[in-house]
């Protein structure tokens, strides 16, 4: 069998992405993790920050994710976000000013948000 | 022209135009039904991928919590509610408040102290004029609900759950909402939220044939459930209004199609009416006339003699 992982990025509202992918690194709340094909059946919570997907023809997809669940089994990933964004779709000067406003604003969730966005891009 | 040929005009008039308008918000509710049914779809990757998540919890750890532990004796519940903010949508809401009050009353023969939650003006102005009490509500969205919406309701309710019931909380969470069978069929229909029956669920899932594998969890099979179950209610609940929100669109769709059908017959009607009124004019008329010219030449012909 290939070794590829058959990732969807789902987020409450929209499928984000999905499609082949050979390694999947995301951080979950006891910190980053790797999934590669054949990896044990895992369940886990994300914590907010940027996810990377190598998919199988080589490119790199990013996305910003905000809170979720991360569940694999039977080379099978899926991400489950509450909000998810790929980098692509993120407009950087729009997060930038989410991130002026919750400076000042003292908003720390929106913040965190406009901080993770900004990482994503940084990322890609 | 005659009275009563132009109270007939000035009716089919105004009758024109209100059929213009019902026409109108009949094609706007349809286009937003498909909307509706569009967001749906979307949402359903999500959802399916969460209940499996839950399965997978509930299955492979002996894991309890309080949103799926079934209080030993449930002396109060709580029941969410689901309206629209707006009416002329048939008997869309009544049917959900008439649901609504059903399940009430069963909870309360039961010996429940019922918390009503009310989703939508609609709802709330109904029970607000009966003067009952209600816990919260919110409004403003049910056209279009979000995840955020969902969020926020989910909020309160989950708070609600999770604190003793001797101060304040509640047991059991019930929701009433309308489901949206098809495009001509809308149902109202209530179901239990929480205590989340775990088995129920692994049922939905097993149906697909779907064995699932021993999970690692991470970092813990507690801190999973503890993360996962507020967001299964939470996507349970934006299922709701986003079914909800569709079988409004619908029955608006439906009620104003009747409308712009009897607006056209009533025109009908008048316009008979009107034609009759302005032949039964012009007979007059004439007779009048005929009248009056024989009268005339009686009299003529008198005075030659």
């Amino acid at each position: 069998m290939a070794a590829e992982l058959h990732v969807a990025l789902v987020a409450a509202d929209r499928e984000v992405w999905s499609g082949q992918a050979t390694l999947v690194v995301a951080r979950t709340t006891s910190g980053d993790i790797g999934v590669m094909p054949g990896h044990q059946p895992l369940l886990g919570v994300l914590e907010s920050g940027p996810v990377t997907i190598r998919t199988s023809d080589g490119g790199t997809v990013i996305a910003a994710v905000h809170g979720g669940f991360i569940s694999f089994a039977d080379d099978k990933l899926s991400l489950l976000a509450e909000i998810a964004e790929l980098s692509d779709e993120i407009d950087v000067q729009r997060a930038e000013r989410a991130l002026e406003r919750a400076k000042s604003a003292d908003d720390a969730s929106a913040g965190r948000r406009a901080e993770v966005r900004l990482r994503a891009v940084t990322a890609r | 022209m005659g009275a009563q040929l132009r109270v007939y005009k000035r009716r089919i008039r105004s009758v024109t135009a209100t059929k213009k308008i019902t026409k109108a918000m009949e094609m706007i509710a349809a286009s937003r039904v498909v909307k509706a049914q569009r967001k749906v779809a979307a949402s359903t990757p999500y959802a399916t991928e969460l209940t499996r998540a839950v399965t997978a919890v509930g299955t492979g750890s002996n894991t309890k919590h309080p949103l799926t532990t079934q209080a030993e004796t449930v002396t109060r519940s709580a029941v969410l509610l689901l309206t629209s903010d707006r009416g002329l949508a048939g008997a869309f809401n009544s049917n959900a408040i008439k649901a609504a009050e059903q399940l009430t009353e069963r909870l309360e023969r039961e010996g429940k102290q019922v918390e009503t939650y009310i989703v939508g003006r609609r709802g709330v102005a109904h029970y607000n004029f009966r003067e009952r009490k209600i816990a919260e509500s919110w409004s403003g969205f049910t056209d279009e609900p979000t995840y955020a919406d969902a969020k926020k309701v989910a909020a309160p309710l989950i708070e609600a759950i999770e604190k003793d019931t001797a101060e304040g909380g509640v047991d059991e969470l019930h929701i009433v909402y309308t489901e949206f069978v098809s495009m001509m069929t809308q149902q109202a229909l209530d179901a239990q939220l929480l205590p989340l029956r775990l088995e129920e669920v692994a049922e939905e899932t097993a149906t697909k044939g779907e064995i699932l594998p021993l999970f690692d969890f991470e970092p813990s099979a507690e801190d999973v459930l503890d993360a996962l179950l507020p967001r299964y209610v939470e996507s349970r609940i934006y299922n709701a209004l986003l079914q909800s929100a569709a079988s409004k669109h619908a029955a608006t769709r439906r009620a104003m199609k009747s409308a712009t059908d009897n607006a056209g017959e009533l025109i009908n009607t008048l316009s008979r009416l009107a034609n009759a009124a302005r032949q039964a004019e012009i007979t007059q008329e004439i007779s009048e006339i005929v009248g009056g010219s024989a009268a005339l030449a009686d009299a003529t012909a008198g005075s030659d003699r």
